[in-house]
């Protein structure tokens, strides 16, 4: 590879040739700053905020987009540059509502630090400011486009989703964030993933916060107040306190919700150890009387809404397995409430999640195990709005100790653990099925080919004799390329995992914000899944089948086995045809 | 400039929706022949409406919001119909200068629409532009083809009447 020699403020530093001045810069650790720069994902030189002296360049030069040249010198802290990103924030400014106060991304917000680092004067244009109204259209998040600086970041991660119902509308002045049409949000075809809220720099689009809900319920003496949380969020809910990226905080993260109020803190990963047995169930039932495969899994309200909007004749792929989350409420309101004597009505199930997509998926029809009316689960918190609640509630949340889940639905394996990252449930499900088809307790746990980061993993494992062939996809661009090989028929999968969010739930819509600078340095897929692996690797049970509560459940109150007719009252779902054009 | 969308009702014809549909199977093949595929559909029907772009969407396989970014950022593409009659004021400098501004204020209190909008009965519609290079003339406007100029506002109900 033909490498370039540079200096970056004076520090020389050797790059491939092709490559940017900020790479270059970051190579030699000096810090340029960016606002609507993601790395492979929009370098659009749009924003300006990058702007340094080179030499051999005519005026400067945007270092996000400008690639070096043998012997160039790079200046990123002279005061013309200084004075020109200072000039270029305060224009952003000028059409900014600055409202920082009631904002909850102040103080995780890449515009407020950029502001305060360059001592900008925050009315040095006072001229025409746009106003515009919220979209409160959908059950997942808000828009304020008061807040938005027109980096194109949401419209990249919208690509990047395949579905696109993000762009830039108009121009000039007029430029703004929004759908076809002007329609609110809740008229397209989005799939709730979230990915847009993760990436904003400021807070134009943010989860829609339910903490209101869930402090009311908390006040009310006449609820039983239940929390379940999501494996994914074990893993980066410490980054919400300063902690470093991939701790696992499951202990503190219980010890927390115990000190909000809740009653009763429960696992998701439990309910994902009966995702596995139904799913296992359902995928042999398939394959011994010639059903629709590949088999699909549903744990991801995301991939759901995807397929029904964008491959509606394929939902019967999809497993009927209601999601873990799903699970979880539809047990906690029909199993726990009748061995504890309590009304469904009166038990209200929060869960924590690494999603925004759940905020959906409550909201569904047939997610009402309890009875018409009563859903599964009342109200989904993403792991940003419980670090908010602790933080209101005056929790230490780093020097909390480590408590355990409530055990009723509160054991889990790790089979559970890695549902949080791309390939886990398949995993998952191969531990299981393996044990089922070979009636042994086999001691081969690790599925090695379906690990890791890819967006596309395939593989092929012979389990009791028979060729299983697998594929896991997260990302919907890589979820695409999997249905359009199902759709032309030169799929030959049995089954198929699919998560909406690249990486799985630990890169989910509701996980912690971290700046775009962290996200194009650090792998946080790689690195919050690490977590979960690890406690797997460290748990004694690591099979779903082998989950005590797993056995009682089906014993005592289905009163079969897996995929038993009540089993499947309670814990299975449909799904509908969308038209991704019904506007 | 931001652009108006129509409320008026789209209606299109049977043939009009095979011209399109024979477009969009010249283009298909290439997503970047959007822009050629939508210059071709407003030829079609004057212009954009939300039915025409989301077939163009469909037909194009690219997604609804990629189509009507481009058309709300290029000057050429209307959001709203044309009428049978189309006035168009001139509000380049020379025209302005001579009052043509109080001309297209008095069109749009006669007609009852704003700008870039078209009467609900679709015999009107009421437009904007640069400079038409007629400025000797200025004011001037057109109608469809015909240049009317050295206009006062009370030349206006004149006009309009001629058309009605």
């Amino acid at each position: 590879m033909e490498m370039l020699n540079v200096k970056v403020n004076g520090i020389a530093v050797s790059v491939p040739k092709g490559a940017t001045i900020l790479e270059a810069a970051r190579k030699a650790g000096v810090e340029i700053p960016t606002l609507c720069f993601m790395k492979e994902k929009n370098e659009i030189g749009a924003c300006r905020i990058c702007v340094v002296e080179a030499t051999g360049a005519r005026g400067l030069v945007t270092a996000c987009v400008y690639p070096v040249t043998e012997g160039m010198e790079i200046q990123t802290n002279t005061p013309k540059v200084r004075a020109a990103r200072k000039t270029t924030l305060e224009l952003i400014l000028s059409t900014h509502d600055q409202n920082c106060l009631s904002c909850v991304r102040s103080t995780n917000c890449e515009l407020q630090k950029l502001c305060l680092e360059y001592g900008v004067d925050s009315k040095a244009y006072a001229g025409f400011k746009p106003t515009y109204e919220l979209d409160y259209s959908v059950p997942h998040l808000v828009r304020d486009n008061n807040k938005c600086i027109l980096c194109r970041r949401c419209v990249a991660a919208c690509n990047e989703q395949y579905v696109s119902v993000i762009g830039a509308n108009n121009r000039g002045i007029d430029t703004c964030i929004g759908h076809p049409f002007d329609m609110p949000l809740g008229d397209t075809s989005c799939i709730s993933c979230g990915q847009c809220t993760v990436v904003c720099p400021t807070g134009a689009l943010v989860e829609h916060d339910d903490t209101d809900k869930v402090w009311a319920a908390l006040a009310d003496p006449t609820k039983h107040v239940v929390v379940e949380t999501a494996p994914a969020v074990r893993a980066t809910l410490g980054e919400c306190f300063g902690m470093p990226i991939g701790t696992n905080v499951e202990g503190k993260m219980v010890a927390a919700l115990r000190r909000l109020g809740f009653d009763f803190v429960f696992d998701t990963n439990t309910a994902a150890d009966f995702t596995i047995v139904e799913e296992a169930t359902e995928l042999l039932n398939r394959v011994k009387n010639g059903g629709k495969l590949p088999l699909i899994t549903s744990c991801s309200p995301g991939w759901i809404k995807f397929c029904e909007y964008y491959y509606p004749e394929y939902i019967d792929h999809l497993s009927s397995c209601k999601s873990p989350q799903q699970m979880g409420g539809a047990l906690i309101k029909t199993y726990w409430a009748e061995k504890m004597g309590y009304k469904p009505e009166d038990v209200f199930v929060v869960s924590i999640m690494p999603c925004t997509a759940k905020k959906f998926e409550i909201e569904r029809d047939d997610e009402c195990a309890a009875g018409a009316g009563n859903p599964d689960v009342d109200v989904v918190l993403t792991t940003r709005e419980l670090s908010r609640m602790i933080n209101r509630a005056g929790i230490q949340f780093t020097s909390l100790p480590d408590e355990d889940f409530d055990p009723a639905l509160g054991v889990d394996t790790g089979a559970a653990v890695i549902f949080g990252a791309t390939g886990g449930v398949m995993e998952a499900a191969l531990r299981t099925a393996n044990d089922v088809l070979t009636g042994k307790d086999n001691e081969n746990l690790v599925f090695e080919e379906v690990r890791g980061t890819a967006g596309i993993k395939e593989a092929t494992y012979t389990i009791a004799g028979l060729p299983v062939k697998v594929a896991v996809a997260s990302g919907i661009s890589n979820a695409k390329v999997i249905m359009d090989k199902i759709a032309s028929g030169e799929a030959d999968w049995t089954f198929v995992e699919i998560m909406a969010c690249p990486g799985g739930c630990v890169n989910g819509g509701g996980q912690p914000i971290q700046p775009q600078y962290v996200r194009d340095t650090v792998d946080l897929k790689a690195e919050r899944a690490k977590a979960l692996y690890s406690q797997d690797e460290a748990m004694t049970l690591r099979k779903s089948h082998k989950n005590p509560i797993v056995a009682e459940v089906y014993k005592d109150f289905f009163g079969g086995d897996w995929g038993c007719h009540k089993a499947h009252e309670i814990l299975h779902t449909s799904y509908v045809k969308r038209d991704k054009f019904h506007h | 400039m931001l652009k108006k969308v129509s409320t008026i009702p789209h209606q299109g014809t049977p043939e009009q929706a095979q011209r399109l549909a024979e477009v969009i199977a010249k283009y298909k093949h290439d997503k970047s022949n959007l822009m050629a595929v939508m210059q071709e559909a407003q030829a079609i029907y004057d212009y954009l409406p939300i039915e025409v772009q989301t077939e163009i969407a469909r037909g194009m396989d690219v997604p609804l919001e990629k189509v009507y970014g481009v058309a709300t950022f290029y000057a050429q593409f209307s959001l709203t119909p044309k009428g049978e009659t189309h006035i168009s004021v001139c509000l380049g400098t020379a025209c302005y200068v001579k009052g043509s501004g109080d001309i297209y204020d008095r069109l749009q209190e006669e007609l009852g629409i704003g700008g870039d909008e078209c009467t609900p009965d679709r015999k009107f519609s009421l437009t904007a532009c640069r400079c038409i290079g007629a400025c000797g003339l200025a004011p001037v406007l057109t109608v469809n083809d015909e240049v009317y100029g050295r206009l006062t506002a009370d030349d206006v109900p004149g006009i309009i009447a001629k058309y009605n």
